[in-house]
Parts: structure tokens; C-alpha cells; sequence
């Protein structure tokens, strides 16, 4: 499966031409502004139409990409710190993993999302209260339906500190949440969070994309939860079972274009923010995930290889000769948080100047006119039956 | 090739606009003579126009206007219209034969009233029972298309340029308060006289020039409050989005337009707190209803009028005053035309809307 190529190659994108101009950028404004959060049918207004209804929590983005879930533990702080003030620098967030919060990485609090996963390694009330989101992760995409496994030769003392087990342990998350058996149970959670927190971050529910996503999506949104984050086939990880990250869930595109299809079938779309994940390799890929229906997108592995990730795969062995997947002192010097920023702050805003300009050429001026707009697609090479799910025509139609 | 109705066509236009808020009705001359200076923006495949204050004998009735290919299509309608409505008067809506207009569809009209058992049983006003009528018609109906349903307002449009199509209905023996028009220029040749404009749903009207880049976008999220949009248009998502916000969700029209069309992100960082309040909330809720792309739209109803550019003013749009008389248009030329010594003429900002509402509305 993982030989396959990705589906996006398959949907081109279309431009503007006489009937309509395309934009340029360059002269133009063009904006990428994105509000993630739980939206309300309709906003009432006073006699005198002053606005009565009062929003929810959101997210607020500068440019439609976050940083996915690695945790202080599986990355190095050095790795931890570079997501952290690029995040910040970019108006965007990054995620914590479930690892927990370094203490020097609370100052960036404004930019992170802490994840709630089912080891709960380093979830107390200081560490939601410091995060501007909360993430419940029930699957990721590299490894649906198992959980995590840290090597004890990755907790040293600062990782053993943050996710509060003791140092050289093996850090195993359960496959399930034990407290979530069944949807009633992931309410319980996303309130239990939301008390918490005083009802001030919006809480994300991640689970990777399976056969029956959609089902699962529209049962997150009435569960409670404001944003769902799904994360396909491709997703990458340094550390899961060969024949399991192999062989287990779907593509993104298809999972992205049925949630979005059975939300909006069911008239909840609106009210939800999706967040698409799973092997967003280039802004083309984001553009297309966004044309399907996601909301924003999460990036992992593209991020780490602007701070000089080589793809070598050893991740589990914690000697990642980049200072990146490790906690060994000598190797994490290697990785200097001021540049590991600046690359990762370069790549984004390159992403977002080629996103603005493929809008642009679309005729579109702002990405909120590109969510679900499946006529921006065309399938070359694909069945009938994957355009059908995909909710776009064939090239020519 | 696909009909029209099957098809989405992109296309270029003219649309002109009068209105005399005072209420005082005039003859759809001055309309047709606006709109025919105009000609070189559109290419004769498609001509239209709406008038309000037409059917002053039948004030309280819904007007339909209607367009049936063949017979059967008449009779399954009418059946469907007897079903569900008590029907004053019905005919032929009269026309003229003129050289360049071939091909009409069987054009009739009729003066209803819901029928009280059913607007009991399916427990809706009676806006939203014309509405969902309308739309079934539309829908289940081979052959049949609702042209306009409205009270005291028709729709009257067809494949020709609009001043041949205003000579076959005979407009100028009409007289109306609001008077809005359209010149289609289609980029290819389906012949549909369902696809000219304007577009109506109720009393609501729409003429449109512009291709909105965001339709996928807009009609999904109409799709998500129970709207279906069977004419792949541009024009029916306007008049969906504006029928959604205005009469369903009880928005004012200023706020409909600014979701439409509202300022840019940078612009609001600047605005005063309970304005940057209010546009961040209609942005981050009503996002997915913001209309991308090039257009110039007005859009009638039964006690206003309202033209809207898009955020950019990638088409064009001009307004003119004098006395009571509010004129909007594509261009400058087709209100001087009509109106040589305006008291103000002015080109509305991008994304600024042009309001004009009767008087005895304000009051």
C-alpha cells in the first residue's frame, strides 16, 4: 500500500481563464486567515444590529497548516523548541504529542496544542491550562488501532520530569483509551476537558482515517468535540510496526471528501472544523485537501525534514544523527533551535506563497471559498466510483 | 450536450436597474431603452427582466410564471398547481411575435392562493410552502420551470437580446415600481429559456453579471439548510444565500450583503471593537457563504432593491439619484441614457452595497 502512489496526483487542479480573471497576489490581497473552532448555525443580532451571539473558543490561523503531534520524547527538546517558536512566529500551533509540556516550552503556550492521549503521560491542570487547544488522540494514521511504545533508553531525566514516569521506563500508551469504550464515553472526555479548562480552548478529537470515517466523524461532532482531525494512510512515523503501518486505513483524500460529505449531508458541516493529516507533502497537497472539504491541514514529516530529518527510519533506535529523534546530550546539540525555527518558519511561508498563488489562479482571494468546492477538481485515472466518493468529475466533464 | 439545467455556463453580461422608492409605478420603457444601449454586453442568447408592482388587481395573490416545453408537462403541472392552490386566474401570459425570438416555450400564468388544508397539514407559512412548491416543480417536473412565484411581481425572460425579449412580452404595457434587466452573454449555445435571468425564488429577483469562483463552496453549504441547486447557476446560489439570511434567518440586507461581500481581514484589524467584533463573527460563521470571483448583482424584492460588486470590483457597477428614482447599471452610459441629468451618478466601492427601499417602508 504504501507503494501506491498518492491520490492526489490524480486530481489536477483547475485556473481561471477569460470568463473569469485569475488574481494575482502580487497586486491583490489574498487571504489565508483561518478560524478553527465549533461555528453556530446563525448569529443573532439586537434590534439595534448589534451582534448578541457570542462565539466559541477558536483557533485562530495565519496560514491554514499546523504542526501534527510529536511528542518531547519521540523529538528532541531542541526539535520541541524549533516547532514551538516557529508556531509562534507564523501565528499558527503546533502539537505536543503525549508528551507532555517541557517546562521551558510554557512561554509558548499562546501557539501549542496539548494532546490528551491514552497513556495520559504528562496531563495535569497546568499543562491544558497553558495550551490555546486541547487534543483527544484516539488513532493516528501511521498506526491505527495500537498504541505507542517509547523505549526506556529515550526517558532520561527531562523526559521522565515532563510525562511524570520514572527514568530508563518504556513508555506504553494503551491501544484504546481506557476510559473511552464507546462515543458516550468520548463525550464524558471532551467535557471532562472543557470543565477543566474552564470552557476557554476549543478540544480536537483525532482519530486516523478507517472504512467507516465518516460514521465516526459525524458521531465526534455530535459528541461535543469542535474540531476533528483525521489522519490518512500515509502518515508518517520513525516507529510502528512494519506490517501495521502498511497496511491499515485509507487515503486521506477519500476520508477528508466522506467526512465532509456525510457532515454536510447531515447538516452539521458548518458547525465543525476538520483538520486533514497524513502525508501533506507539498502545498498542492493542501490546496487539494482543503477543495475536499478540510478545514486546515497538519504537517509532521514535511516539517521535520526542513530541520534536516533524512528519512533514515531509526527513529525508535533514539540515535537520530540530526539531534531530531533523540534524547542522547551529544546528538541533541546537534539540532540548534534558532535555525531549526527559521527553516521550519522559511518553509511555511514558502507553502503559503505558493498556496496564495495557486488561489489566485483559481480566482479566489480567500481560502474560505476553496473549503468543500470539489469543482476545482477533476480525477484523471480514476474509477468512476473513487470520483463519486471523491465528489468531483472527470478531467474533460 | 447537456441542457443548461444539467450544466453549469459560465458567462458575461449587462444589468440595469430602476427604482422609484416613492412607490410611484412607471412603464417598462425606460428599462428596456437602458438595457438595449447596452447590447454589445451580451450576445442574444439571453435576455430578461422583473417588474414589481405589476399585478395590482391581484396584490395578495402569488403570481407564478411558468414555462413548459409541451402540453403534458402544462397538465402535470397544473394538476400539481390545483393540488395544492386556489387558483384566481389563469392564462396564457400574452406576448408578440417578433422576427429574432424563436423556439418559445409555452409561457403561462397564474394568480394562487394556498390552499388552507394544506398549508395546515404541511404546517409552513405560506412563504415557505410557494418556496418548497416552487422547488419541487423545478424539480420533479420534466419539462416544467417556475420562471417566477412572487406576489405582485413577474418574471419575463428568454433566449434573444433583452430589448427583443422586452417587445415579445409587450413590457411597456405594464407598469411597475422596480424594473430590473438583464443581457446574457452565455460561452456557449445551450438555448434554454430557464437559464436567462433574472432568477427568482418568492418575490426575490436576481440578475447577475459574473462567474462566482466559490460555487462549489456556497452551494454546498446551502445543501447543509435544505436548499438544492437544480440549476447549476451562479444566480441561484445568490438568491438562496440572500433567501437564507434575509427572510429564513431574519438578517437585515445590509448584514446579507456584507456576508456576501465582506471587507478584508487587514480592513477589520483596523475597524473599532464592536466592528471588528461583528465582521470577524460573520466571517468565521458565514465563511463558506463569502461570494469569490468577479460580479455586479441586483437584486430585487417586493419593497427594495440592492446592487452588490464583488470585494475587489472585478465587474462593473454605477448608481445614479434623482428624486426619488434610485438607478443602478453596468454601465454609466445606460442610465444617462434614460436619465441625462442624474442629481448624483457614483460608482459604489467594492463590496458597498447600493440599498434602495420604498418609502412607506422606512416609515
Amino acid at each position: 500500500m504504501r507503494q501506491l502512489p498518492a491520490l492526489c496526483h490524480f486530481l489536477p487542479y483547475t485556473c481561471s481563464q477569460v470568463t473569469n480573471p485569475s488574481i494575482d497576489p502580487l497586486r491583490e490581497p489574498m487571504e489565508l486567515k483561518t478560524y478553527l473552532g465549533r461555528k453556530p448555525d446563525k448569529l443573532e443580532f439586537d434590534e439595534n444590529g448589534r451582534l448578541v451571539t457570542k462565539l466559541t473558543p477558536q483557533l485562530v490561523l495565519n496560514v491554514p497548516i499546523m504542526f501534527s503531534a510529536m511528542s518531547f520524547g519521540s523529538i528532541s527538546l531542541n526539535a520541541c523548541e524549533s516547532l514551538a517558536r516557529a508556531a509562534t512566529q507564523l501565528g499558527i500551533y503546533y502539537n505536543t504529542g503525549e508528551g507532555g509540556l517541557h517546562s521551558s516550552l510554557y512561554r509558548y503556550g499562546k501557539n501549542t496544542i496539548a494532546q490528551v492521549a491514552s497513556g495520559r503521560f504528562g496531563v495535569h491542570a497546568d499543562y491544558l491550562n497553558a495550551a490555546a487547544a486541547l487534543e483527544i488522540k484516539i488513532g493516528q494514521g501511521a498506526k491505527p488501532g495500537i498504541g505507542g511504545h517509547l523505549p526506556g533508553e529515550k526517558v532520561r531525566a527531562e523526559v521522565s520530569a515532563t510525562r511524570m514516569i520514572p527514568e530508563g521506563s518504556d513508555a506504553i500508551s494503551p491501544a484504546p483509551h481506557h476510559d473511552i469504550y464507546s462515543i458516550e464515553d468520548l463525550r464524558q472526555l471532551i467535557y471532562a476537558l472543557k470543565e477543566a479548562t474552564n470552557y476557554a480552548k476549543p478540544v480536537i478529537v483525532k482519530i486516523a482515517a478507517v472504512h467507516n470515517v465518516a460514521a465516526i466523524a459525524s458521531g465526534i461532532a455530535r459528541a461535543g468535540a469542535d474540531i476533528i482531525a483525521i489522519d490518512g494512510f500515509r502518515g508518517g512515523t520513525g516507529a510502528a510496526p512494519l506490517r501495521i503501518r502498511d497496511n491499515v486505513g485509507i487515503p486521506i483524500e477519500m476520508a477528508i471528501a466522506a467526512v465532509d460529505t456525510r457532515l454536510k449531508e447531515e447538516g452539521i458541516r458548518h458547525q465543525v472544523s476538520v483538520v486533514a493529516a497524513g502525508s501533506m507533502r507539498n502545498s498542492a497537497d493542501i490546496i487539494k485537501a482543503i477543495a475536499l472539504g478540510a478545514d486546515a491541514v497538519y504537517i509532521a514529516t514535511s516539517a521535520l525534514i526542513a530541520i534536516g530529518c533524512h528519512m533514515c527510519q531509526k527513529c525508535n533506535t533514539g540515535k537520530c544523527n540530526w539531534g531530531i529523534a533523540t534524547q542522547d546530550p551529544q546528538l541533541v546539540k546537534r539540532l540548534n533551535p534558532n535555525i531549526g525555527a527559521r527553516r521550519l518558519v522559511n518553509l511555511i511561508t514558502a507553502w503559503e506563497h505558493e498556496i496564495k498563488e495557486m488561489l489566485g489562479g483559481m480566482g479566489i482571494n480567500s481560502i474560505e471559498s476553496l473549503r468543500g468546492n470539489r469543482e476545482m477538481l477533476r480525477g484523471v485515472g480514476l474509477t468512476q466510483k473513487e470520483m463519486d466518493i471523491l465528489g468531483i468529475k472527470a478531467a474533460g466533464e | 450536450m447537456l441542457r443548461e439545467k444539467y450544466e453549469r455556463v459560465p458567462s458575461g453580461c449587462a444589468v440595469s436597474g430602476i427604482m422609484d422608492r416613492s412607490g410611484r409605478r412607471f412603464s417598462g420603457n425606460d428599462i428596456i431603452q437602458s438595457i438595449a444601449l447596452m447590447r454589445e454586453r451580451s450576445n442574444g442568447l439571453g435576455g430578461g427582466f422583473a417588474a414589481y408592482g405589476i399585478y395590482p388587481e391581484y396584490k395578495d395573490h402569488y403570481a407564478f410564471h411558468m414555462f413548459y416545453d409541451d402540453e403534458q408537462a402544462r397538465e402535470i403541472s397544473e394538476r400539481f398547481l390545483n393540488e395544492h392552490f386556489n387558483i384566481a386566474e389563469a392564462g396564457p401570459i400574452p406576448t408578440k411575435k417578433v422576427s429574432s425570438i424563436k423556439n418559445e416555450p409555452i409561457i403561462w400564468r397564474y394568480f394562487a392562493l394556498p390552499k388552507e388544508e394544506k398549508l395546515t397539514s404541511s404546517g409552513l407559512l405560506p412563504d415557505e410552502f410557494v418556496a418548497q412548491c416552487v422547488i419541487n416543480l423545478n424539480k420533479k417536473i420534466d419539462g416544467a420551470f417556475v420562471v417566477s412565484s412572487g406576489k405582485n411581481m413577474g418574471a419575463f425572460k428568454g433566449v434573444g437580446y433583452p430589448e427583443d425579449i422586452g417587445e415579445f412580452y409587450r413590457l411597456y404595457e405594464y407598469e411597475g415600481y422596480t424594473w430590473t434587466a438583464h443581457g446574457r452573454f452565455p460561452t456557449n449555445t445551450p438555448g434554454w429559456w430557464g437559464g436567462a435571468h433574472p432568477f427568482t425564488l418568492l418575490d426575490l429577483s436576481v440578475v447577475h453579471n459574473g462567474e462566482l469562483s466559490s460555487y462549489g463552496t456556497n452551494r454546498r453549504y446551502l445543501n447543509e439548510f435544505g436548499y438544492e441547486c437544480t440549476m447549476q447557476t451562479d444566480t441561484e446560489v445568490v438568491a438562496y444565500l440572500l433567501d437564507l439570511f434575509t427572510r429564513r434567518q431574519g438578517m437585515p440586507l445590509e448584514m446579507a450583503c456584507k456576508i456576501m461581500a465582506p471587507p478584508m481581514w487587514d480592513e477589520i484589524e483596523r475597524m473599532p471593537d464592536d466592528d471588528k467584533a461583528l465582521y470577524t463573527a460573520l466571517r468565521t460563521v458565514y465563511g463558506k457563504a463569502l461570494m469569490n470571483g468577479p460580479f455586479s448583482i441586483i437584486v430585487a424584492f417586493s419593497n427594495g432593491m440592492v446592487a452588490l460588486n464583488d470585494r475587489i470590483k472585478l465587474r462593473p457597477l454605477v448608481a445614479a439619484e434623482k428624486g426619488d428614482v434610485l438607478y443602478v447599471s453596468s454601465e454609466e452610459s445606460a442610465i444617462i441614457e434614460i436619465c441625462p441629468q442624474p442629481d448624483k451618478i457614483w460608482a459604489p466601492r467594492a463590496g458597498e452595497p447600493v440599498i434602495g427601499m420604498l418609502e412607506e417602508v422606512k416609515a
